[in-house]
């Protein structure tokens, strides 16, 4: 059994399978409507969220499934001051597959430790979102037909944007990527990321204030939202939330096939007239995200895939 | 300079970081120690980095857990004396995991909620030490 705790979890190769499944399942969805007949999925969700849990529970309900789970903490025996410990151990009697939103980093990992069932991090605090990584490497690949020898600009919250870590950490494993890190002081990219991801791999990175200057070089452009959620002071929220707002006049300073992602929800870091430009691809991230879970749940339960005959990989 | 008696039998732990002892003091829980005399020496002139601190510990050290110094202090050495002459000298081995030896302060990880969680730390290619659960880096506070 395995879970989905961290974006490196699956090797390359096994990303790249799961993304050729998803692309399978993009073309014909009817062909999968009766694949996890008769399995459940528990969506554990410590933490409000519209686009993963609606994401996740539509990818089981396509591949015929059921779901059951809690939307928010509030409804949850987490109000009684059961462990996530406790709580992994009695869903594993209830549900296949489970797949965890919490508030605390690391909580999904503390749940794989102890479950019975696969688990899925769909998203722990401010420090990892594998599913997000995933289906943003699909859209990735979708756009620019390649996942090596492109230019990423991450633009906003670097250092609380879980997103952004987890991309960086997968996409470091690609051929001659090249990283634009766009953020105000404050809200730089941990230091980890540099000094044991990109300097050990010896890949370019550059960091810097302007966005104006880094769209140019740009083939992608990862937008993030300044989460008001992860700032203990609502002062340095208020001062930092309005630091890049993407408009489709600086889209014109960019490369006529860049593509512009974005984990949403949105705020105002992207106005609306961009949402028409051919290059916004955040709600093509969505789409792509359904197919992405749906090849991630079959896979993990090791079910076929009904077009080979095969598991995308052993679990 | 200042003088602290030889020591019959303990442990020197030499080398250490001016300015981190004290924080070494409270990692290895030496207040605990109610039947062994423990100085702590900051800032003794050193010849290789200028100075350093030094904890002097005499009486039995078997409960304490040595397996941190390695990585709050790669230079550190610890001299195990017996009877007044030092009959070995360890230098910490990093060990891969360390499990509730130190803790992880980040208050946005799950060890700061979940009851009986232990915390631990694995050790990076990079040599540092990182919570399993949150990845924050361990690091100590002078």
């Amino acid at each position: 059994m395995r879970h989905l705790i961290d974006p490196l979890d699956f090797t390359m190769e096994e990303t790249i399978r799961l993304m050729d499944l998803a692309d399978r399942i993009s073309q014909d969805p009817a062909a999968y409507q009766d694949v996890a007949a008769r399995k459940k999925l528990a969506t554990l969700f410590y933490e409000p969220s519209t686009r993963t849990r609606l994401s996740f529970e539509a990818a089981m309900l396509n591949l015929g499934g059921k779901v059951l789970g809690f939307p928010d903490a509030g409804v949850s025996s987490a109000t009684k001051g059961e462990t996530v410990a406790d709580t992994i151990r009695v869903v594993s009697c209830f549900a296949d597959i489970a797949a965890m939103r919490h508030p605390k980093e690391g909580a999904p990992l503390r749940a794989a430790r102890y479950s019975r069932i696969p688990v899925i991090n769909a998203g722990d605090g401010g420090h990892s979102h594998p599913t997000q990584t995933l289906l943003d490497m699909m859209t990735i690949r979708n756009r620019k037909g390649r996942l090596d020898h492109l230019t990423i600009g991450f633009c906003g919250d670097l250092k609380f944007g879980r997103t952004v870590h987890s991309l960086i950490k997968s996409l470091a494993r690609c051929e001659g990527m090249k990283f634009v890190l766009i953020s105000p002081e404050e809200l730089r990219v941990p230091d980890y990321i540099i000094h044991e991801i990109l300097e050990p791999k010896g890949l370019e990175y550059q960091e810097t204030r302007s966005l104006e200057q880094a769209m140019p070089d740009l083939d992608i452009l990862y937008m993030t939202r300044v989460q008001r959620e992860r700032f203990f002071n609502e002062e340095d929220y208020v001062r930092l939330k309005n630091s890049y707002i993407l408009t489709e006049a600086k889209m014109a300073l960019a490369h006529p096939d860049m593509a512009v992602l974005h984990p949403l929800p949105r705020v105002n870091e992207i106005t609306l007239d961009v949402d028409e430009d051919p290059r916004a691809a955040y709600f093509e991230q969505v789409q792509n995200g359904v197919y992405m879970r749906m090849a991630l749940i079959m896979t993990l339960l090791g079910l076929k895939d009904p077009k080979t005959g095969e598991v995308a990989f052993k679990c | 300079m200042l003088k602290v008696d030889e020591l019959h039998n303990g442990v020197v732990i030499d080398h250490i970081t001016a300015g981190t002892g004290l924080a070494l003091y409270h990692m290895l829980e030496l207040e605990k120690l109610h039947d062994a005399t423990v100085a702590l020496l900051q800032n003794v002139r050193s010849q290789k980095t200028g100075k350093k601190d030094i904890i002097k510990i005499e009486g039995d050290v078997s409960g304490l857990n040595f397996d941190v110094l390695g990585y709050l202090d790669p230079q550190i050495t610890i001299s195990c004396i017996e009877d007044g002459r030092i009959v070995r000298k360890i230098r910490p081995d990093l060990p891969k995991q360390l499990v509730n030896v130190i803790k992880c302060t980040n208050p946005r990880c799950i060890t700061a909620i979940e009851e009986g969680c232990d915390h631990i730390f694995a050790l990076t290619p990079s040599g540092r030490y990182r919570c399993i659960y949150c990845e924050e880096e361990f690091r100590v506070k002078p």
